[in-house]
């Protein structure tokens, strides 16, 4: 059995395709998967499951839904990790990362991750995250 | 009210009192707008001065007197960046002969005023210059505007193309190291995945396919060729087009021609208004609804209407319905293709027969879509 079979991962995205690849790749890295299309349903699933770790689109029905929600998360749970996911690049003129801590003091996560993700990255994320419990 | 800077550079005290005196504070209408616009002056008596004025100021009008002692007029205006008509320079000389004007015009001077001038001459002469740079600086203004818009859209454009490759890609990637599994179970999804892939790249088709129709509207290459064109025969077409995909999920469609109006118009045009509607109409559709289309003309006016029993929208979706990329997501419209840029371009087809589209809908009722289409200046009644 892989070490990960107990821990659970919520997902919380719109882009329903990206869901889906999330859900099949970190099952088959041996995790329980949760999810949610949106920051309100993502707020319902917190209260009925419990998680060990969340991974956060930035960008969904609010631009910065994703800065809300981890927030809300870190604030109930200040030790529980969380990766926020996002297209927002230097490209679009909204830069932020969340590789220092002055950086994290007010990104309310532990990990920026860009996207399109390579599984290889978020796994790897993941890992030390959860490493660290 | 804005200022217009003017520099004043003479080496006569009294030419540069007697200027200052005149133009300092007298206002000027703008071209365009309302807005006054106040001369406000500074004076200096050499041309290495009103060099060292002209990066410090900014000055957007110089008098400049030709025979000044060191640096004379025209060497300066040879130093002066004179490119994009932020800085217009103006030679002011006694006994000017046509050379040296033709030569000051050649250097970059945008006015000669030969001394000696009366207070008349001198603001007909600063208030030419003043309107032309207002008049350039909206140019420039406009000109930045329409660039931002042209890379937003492209940024836009970019990120557009950029989330179906993705989404396949990840698919693709997860088939060939069969994540998913290698039981035969795991067959259903890969197959789940297969079909979303086609729908994406099918969504990445009609993008490319609406911003062609897009470009060909907005980048005036395309010639319009203005002929009669029957808009129910275009209907009848236009419905034939999507028959198939009506048909696959049990949509019936009528067609009911009150009036079978002829307009001088691009057949083209008026076949992208149609289709995109139509497939609209049937797109958003339930199973088993209808579309209704309804043709009608009043004077000179033509209406096309598109109704449909399906999913609706909220008021709020309506109103973001026209923009470039405006696309609703919801549930509903998950598994359907859209670029965003087909109604936005049936309305930018729309004004160029000086009418324009609007939209009723009820959620979970149904759309109706009317196109208002004007042969002449749009008449009253309609």
């Amino acid at each position: 059995m892989s070490p990960n079979s107990r821990k659970t991962i919520l997902i919380v995205e719109d882009d329903s395709d990206f869901r889906f690849q999330q859900k099949v790749n970190l099952e088959a890295a041996g995790f329980n998967v949760i999810m949610a299309e949106n920051e309100n349903a993502a707020r319902e699933v917190m209260k009925e499951n419990e998680f060990d770790l969340a991974i956060v689109d930035l960008m969904m029905e609010a631009v910065d839904a994703g800065f809300t929600l981890c927030y809300e998360i870190k604030k109930q749970w200040p030790h529980k990790p969380v990766i926020l996911v996002s297209v927002v690049t230097h490209e679009t003129g909204i830069e932020f990362d969340a590789a220092t801590d002055e950086e994290r003091s007010w990104v309310k996560a532990d990990v920026l991750l860009a996207k399109p993700l390579r599984f290889e990255q978020l796994s790897h994320e993941i890992e030390r995250l959860l490493k660290n419990l | 009210m804005g200022t217009i800077r003017i520099l004043i550079c003479d080496n006569e005290p009294e030419m540069r009192a007697h200027i200052a005196c005149v133009l300092d504070g007298y206002m000027i209408s703008s071209p365009i707008g309302t807005e006054k616009k106040r001369f406000t002056t500074r004076a200096v008596a050499s041309a290495e001065e009103a060099l060292e004025l002209v990066q410090e100021c900014k000055p957007q009008i110089i008098f400049l007197e030709d025979k000044l002692p060191g640096m004379s007029g025209m060497e300066l205006l040879e130093k002066l960046d004179l490119s994009d008509d932020s800085l217009l320079a103006i030679m002011i000389t006694a006994g000017a002969t046509i050379e040296a004007a033709v030569r000051a015009t050649r250097t970059g001077a945008y006015d000669f005023l030969p001394k000696p001038f009366s207070p008349e001459d001198l603001i007909n002469t600063a208030t030419k210059a003043a309107r032309h740079i207002i008049l350039s600086e909206q140019a420039r203004a406009c000109a930045e505007e329409k660039r931002k818009a042209r890379f937003n859209f492209i940024q836009i454009l970019g990120h557009e193309l950029k989330a179906p490759l993705n989404a396949v890609e990840g698919y693709l990637d997860i088939i060939r190291k069969k994540t998913a599994g290698t039981r035969e179970s795991s067959q259903k999804t890969y197959d789940e995945m297969l079909d979303r892939s086609m729908i994406r790249i099918q969504g990445m088709r009609k993008l490319i396919t609406d911003l062609l129709d897009m470009t060909m509207i907005e980048s005036g290459q395309h010639r319009r060729e203005l002929v009669p064109v029957d808009i129910c025969k275009a209907a009848k077409n236009a419905i034939d087009l999507i028959q198939k995909n009506a048909d696959e999920r049990g949509i019936k469609i009528s067609l009911n021609c009150a009036a079978c109006p002829t307009i001088e118009g691009d057949a083209t045009e008026i076949e992208v208004i149609l289709n995109n509607l139509l497939s609209n109409a049937v797109k958003y559709n339930t199973d088993s609804g209808t579309v209704a289309v309804t043709v009608d003309q009043k004077e000179n006016c033509t209406t096309i209407m598109v109704a449909d029993t399906g999913i609706g929208m909220t008021t709020e979706e309506t109103l973001k319905l026209f923009k470039d990329f405006s696309r609703i997501k919801n549930p509903q419209t998950r598994d359907i293709s859209g670029s965003g840029l087909g109604l936005s371009t049936v309305r930018k087809i729309c004004q160029l027969y000086g009418g324009d589209i609007s939209v009723e809908s009820t959620p979970e009722k149904g759309s109706t879509f009317t196109v208002k289409l004007y042969q002449k200046p749009p008449c009253r009644t309609c």
